[in-house]
């Protein structure tokens, strides 16, 4: 059964244009990893979807219900979440008043601060402290943990491991596959392409805002996700380059 | 006056700054902008006050808690109607437009109410008038002690709201990341409504014992918008406690300031602002710090 | 984003593109205003003293509103305080013709005076933000205006009449007036006009925008604050001293008085905030507003809170845009792009 649905959605940060119609339909419990190179779009397409980021066209629907132009927290009420890129954990609350902020408005579930702790065991001594005083992974266990707390019907999140120690990766992973395996619905942005397919049961490349590549993980290799990644047609090609560069030619004149 | 007394009379003057900060400090704190109608908005409530007063005959502490629930509505409807969509223009429109809403403000009194100057204190017979005589020299006035107990306890429920209960996390959390907080499923902007209904409503307490301290009138709002913002800075942005001591520190400086000339009571509250400004505590605390 | 519509362009075939800072339009335009300005010095020989002393208040009014914009507008500074040195200008041309200067070089020397002080209270104030900012000037021009209070020899709390005017006839009073305040207003603008036509025109226009990114693109934002504030500190202390030489007396109440702020972000709101051009329309606007309405009281100042209150929010960049935008030329201020390609004409003022 189809939970997210988004058709031909685009999005713009005043002229440029970094989304560029995309569609994607997502079945609960199905996990799909987005990869991209940065400024494909990637950020953008998840921020649109949470309601962060305006519309500029396209649909977004959840559970058949159209939520395009609806505000952000209200999206959070019908069970969508955003783990944002850079965590933005609220700096000067502790880890647990982070938990608890987020506890309040989103919908009633399984998840409560007691079951986000036992998912993420690495936040049990610190939950008094700061935000801003715990480490990178922490911090990402955390904003994930408080996306957990308003009980999501689809968890989006950016960027899993930018950013953090490979042993904090592993601990991030390894309470999200966990997580995944529960039956979990979740759209992931990841750099790591290893983890990424590992995780996943689709995978989508974007690139300049468009889909490039989307397929079920078992049929793809990662040569075909690389190829596509850096805008190559064939697998096979030559080295890929990035974008096209036009040389621009122009005379400044002087006042 | 001897100067023991000068300090204990600044502690009571400095409650009542205390009071009037607190709502300054509020706004600021969650939404940073200064809201320059807030000294209009405390005379809006003393008038208020003054009318329920003088139309019923009733107790202006008992007239003041009818008025509380109308100051609430003016703060909620301020944030809805101009401040939210001033918040959208950028730093310098809610400063533009509050500053706009305290002309209005001032003259709409001055049309409805005639510009003559009111007074409260006869409304609640010996508190205003009587004292303990402790010598000859010191006596605290029962109203000074009201002042100081009420400026406490609203400043301590504000702290206490913010810090320990469910709401006041919302605020603190909107206060540090508004766009994350959306995301968490708070609605910022209902958020910012009630910490302005709030704010509007510690004026016209504020406004409330200004009126029964001593007298105001129509023009009266500018003024108390300065003693509040010099109790702010002076006990440094972003904490409740520094705001009360800031008010006592003004209230304290103009009392002593009056005990060498009357004229110079409000001249020495606004040097010891000064002064403030170039200490460098303030400038460390100063730059966006929100309420931890 | 100029460049955008070249860049889509195949690369053999590149577009010229040109920036230019006017058009022969916008150069006859300057060209022409120039003159107006030149020839409104003869405006005494032609006219009587009631006009003359009429266009004296509405160009201490332009003043005021060029200033504040130029604050505002430009340095992102909101003041509410530029009155300390409205006051300023005008109790420091009393104490030098107490000291012997004559008049009309004391209101010269009391401009230079009050820039002095901006340069002084920009040292205190120029660290703080927003608000904060605003709060602080004005609690600078509360406690100067107190300390006006407490000096008998300047009147005290009653006020002081300017001496030595006496000796003119009123016709040629009100002559000089008119010349000395014609003469600030275009040396203000004149200076305003090479601020933005320099350099600095481009990073004024920049903090303008977004300071902070302004400051991370290395414009140097702190010196251009302060000189921003050093000449409106000129400006209001010489339209304090022009005021003070228009209506002979002054009270500390008044000179200090906030209304001055109230009329300075009136007319800048309504005329366009960050524009060259609206601060004079906008004292163009207040100006018959004022003969129009002043007699109403307080019904009059609600109406020019409220005007000022929705102009903040719905037209932020005032009533000269508006007008602008259906105009054929423009001053020379901008930048402007053109290439082969007329419909892809482009400009940023």
């Amino acid at each position: 059964m189809t939970v997210l649905e988004v058709t031909d959605l685009h999005a713009k940060h005043g002229l440029l244009h970094a989304v560029r119609g995309i569609s994607l339909a997502l079945a609960e419990g199905e996990t799909l990893a987005l990869v991209g190179a940065n400024g494909s779009g990637k950020t953008t397409l998840l921020r649109t979807i949470a309601g962060a980021h305006p519309a500029e066209k396209g649909r977004v629907r959840l559970d058949g219900v159209d939520i395009t132009s609806v505000p952000a927290h209200h999206r959070v009420r019908r069970g969508l979440a955003l783990v944002p890129e850079g965590r933005r954990l609220f700096p000067e609350l502790t880890v647990l008043e982070n938990l608890q902020v987020a506890g309040r408005r989103g919908r009633r579930g399984e998840w409560t601060i007691d079951t986000v702790l036992d998912a993420f065991p690495v936040l049990r001594p610190i939950t008094r402290k700061q935000a801003s005083q715990i480490s990178g992974g922490q911090q990402q266990a955390a904003a994930i943990a408080r996306a957990l707390m308003t009980n999501p019907r689809v968890l989006l999140i950016d960027e899993v491991s930018l950013g953090l120690a490979p042993v904090a990766v592993d601990a991030v992973y390894e309470s999200l596959t966990r997580l995944l395996g529960s039956g979990a619905t979740v759209v992931l942005v990841e750099q790591d392409l290893e983890r990424a397919l590992s995780v996943s049961q689709r995978v989508m490349c974007v690139l300049e805002g468009h889909v490039a590549l989307a397929a079920a993980t078992p049929d793809i290799t990662r040569d075909q996700v690389t190829a596509a990644y850096f805008g190559v047609r064939s697998a096979t090609a030559p080295a890929p380059t990035a974008g096209t560069a036009t040389s621009l030619h122009a005379e400044i004149g002087t006042p | 006056m001897n100067i023991v007394n000068a300090i204990v009379q600044g502690i009571f003057l400095g409650s009542l700054y205390a009071l009037l900060a607190c709502g300054l400090s509020l706004i600021f704190g969650v939404m940073r902008i200064i809201n320059l109608a807030h000294g209009d908005l405390a005379i809006l409530g003393a008038f208020l006050v003054w009318v329920v007063t003088d139309k019923t005959g009733i107790s202006p502490f008992i007239a003041l808690l009818l008025v509380l629930p109308v100051m609430l509505a003016v703060g909620y409807a301020l944030q809805r109607t101009v401040l939210a969509r001033s918040l959208r223009g950028g730093p310098l429109v809610p400063l533009l437009t509050t500053f706009g809403l305290s002309i209005v403000l001032q003259n709409g009194f001055l049309q409805v109410f005639s510009p003559d100057v009111h007074s409260l204190g006869s409304n609640v017979g010996t508190l205003s008038t009587g004292s303990w005589k402790l010598t000859s020299d010191l006596s605290i006035p029962y109203l000074g002690v009201v002042l100081l107990v009420v400026s406490v306890a609203v400043l301590g429920g504000l702290h206490y709201t913010l810090r320990a209960t469910a709401f006041g996390r919302e605020m603190r959390a909107t206060a540090q990341d508004p766009d994350t907080a959306g995301l968490v499923g708070i609605p910022a902007s209902a958020i910012y409504a009630r910490a302005v209904a709030i704010a509007v409503a510690t004026a016209g307490i504020a406004g409330a014992f200004l009126a029964i301290r001593s007298s105001f009138g129509p023009a009266s709002g500018p003024a108390q918008l300065i003693f509040a913002f010099e109790a702010v800075i002076i006990g440094g942005l972003g904490s409740l406690w520094g705001t009360l001591v800031g008010g006592i520190v003004l209230g304290v400086a103009q009392t002593i300031g009056a005990t060498i000339d009357p004229q110079y009571s409000i001249l020495t509250g606004h040097l010891v602002f000064l002064l403030a400004l170039v200490v460098p505590r303030v400038k460390a605390t100063a730059p966006r710090k929100a309420f931890a | 984003m100029t460049t955008a519509p070249a860049a889509t362009r195949p690369a053999g075939n590149p577009t010229q593109l040109r920036i230019t800072r006017s058009t022969s339009a916008s150069r006859i335009t300057s060209g022409v205003l120039l003159a107006v300005g030149v020839g409104l010095f003869a405006v005494p020989t032609l006219f009587g003293t009631n006009a003359v002393v009429q266009l004296t208040s509405l160009f201490i009014y332009m003043i005021l509103a060029v200033m504040w914009n130029a604050l505002a507008g430009y340095g992102g500074m909101v003041s509410v305080g530029q009155q300390a040195f409205i006051g300023f200008g005008a109790y420091a041309t009393i104490w030098l013709t107490q000291h012997g200067v004559s008049p009309f070089p004391a209101m010269v020397l009391a401009a230079v005076s009050a820039a002095v002080l901006a340069a002084l209270v920009a040292l205190l104030v120029l660290q703080l933000k927003g608000g904060q900012l605003a709060v602080g000037t004005w609690v600078i021009a509360e406690a100067l205006g107190l300390l006006i209070v407490l000096d008998t020899g300047l009147g005290g709390g009653t006020g002081i009449s300017l001496q030595g005017l006496n000796s003119y006839t009123p016709e040629l009073r009100h002559a000089y007036i008119y010349w000395l305040t014609l003469t600030f207003l275009l040396a203000i603008l004149g200076a305003l006009f090479l601020l933005l036509r320099l350099k600095t025109g481009a990073a004024l226009q920049a903090i303008r925008d977004d300071e902070e990114a302004a400051a991370s693109l290395g414009v140097r934002v702190r010196p251009l604050k302060f000189g921003i504030f050093v000449l409106a500190g000129f400006g209001c202390g010489a339209a304090g001293a022009l005021i003070l030489a228009n209506t002979l007396f002054i009270q500390p109440q008044s000179i200090f008085g906030v209304q001055y702020s109230a009329y300075m972000i009136f007319m800048v709101l309504v005329g366009g905030l960050g524009t060259f051009e609206g601060p004079i329309l906008g004292a163009i606007i207040f100006f018959v507003a004022q003969q129009q309405f002043a007699d109403q009281g307080a019904w009059y100042l609600i109406g020019l809170g409220a005007v000022a209150v929705l102009f903040a929010l719905f037209l932020p960049r005032g009533l000269w845009t508006v007008v602008s935008d259906r105009l054929p030329v423009q001053l020379p201020l901008g930048y402007r792009l053109s290439t082969s390609h007329p419909s892809m004409k482009e400009q940023h003022g």
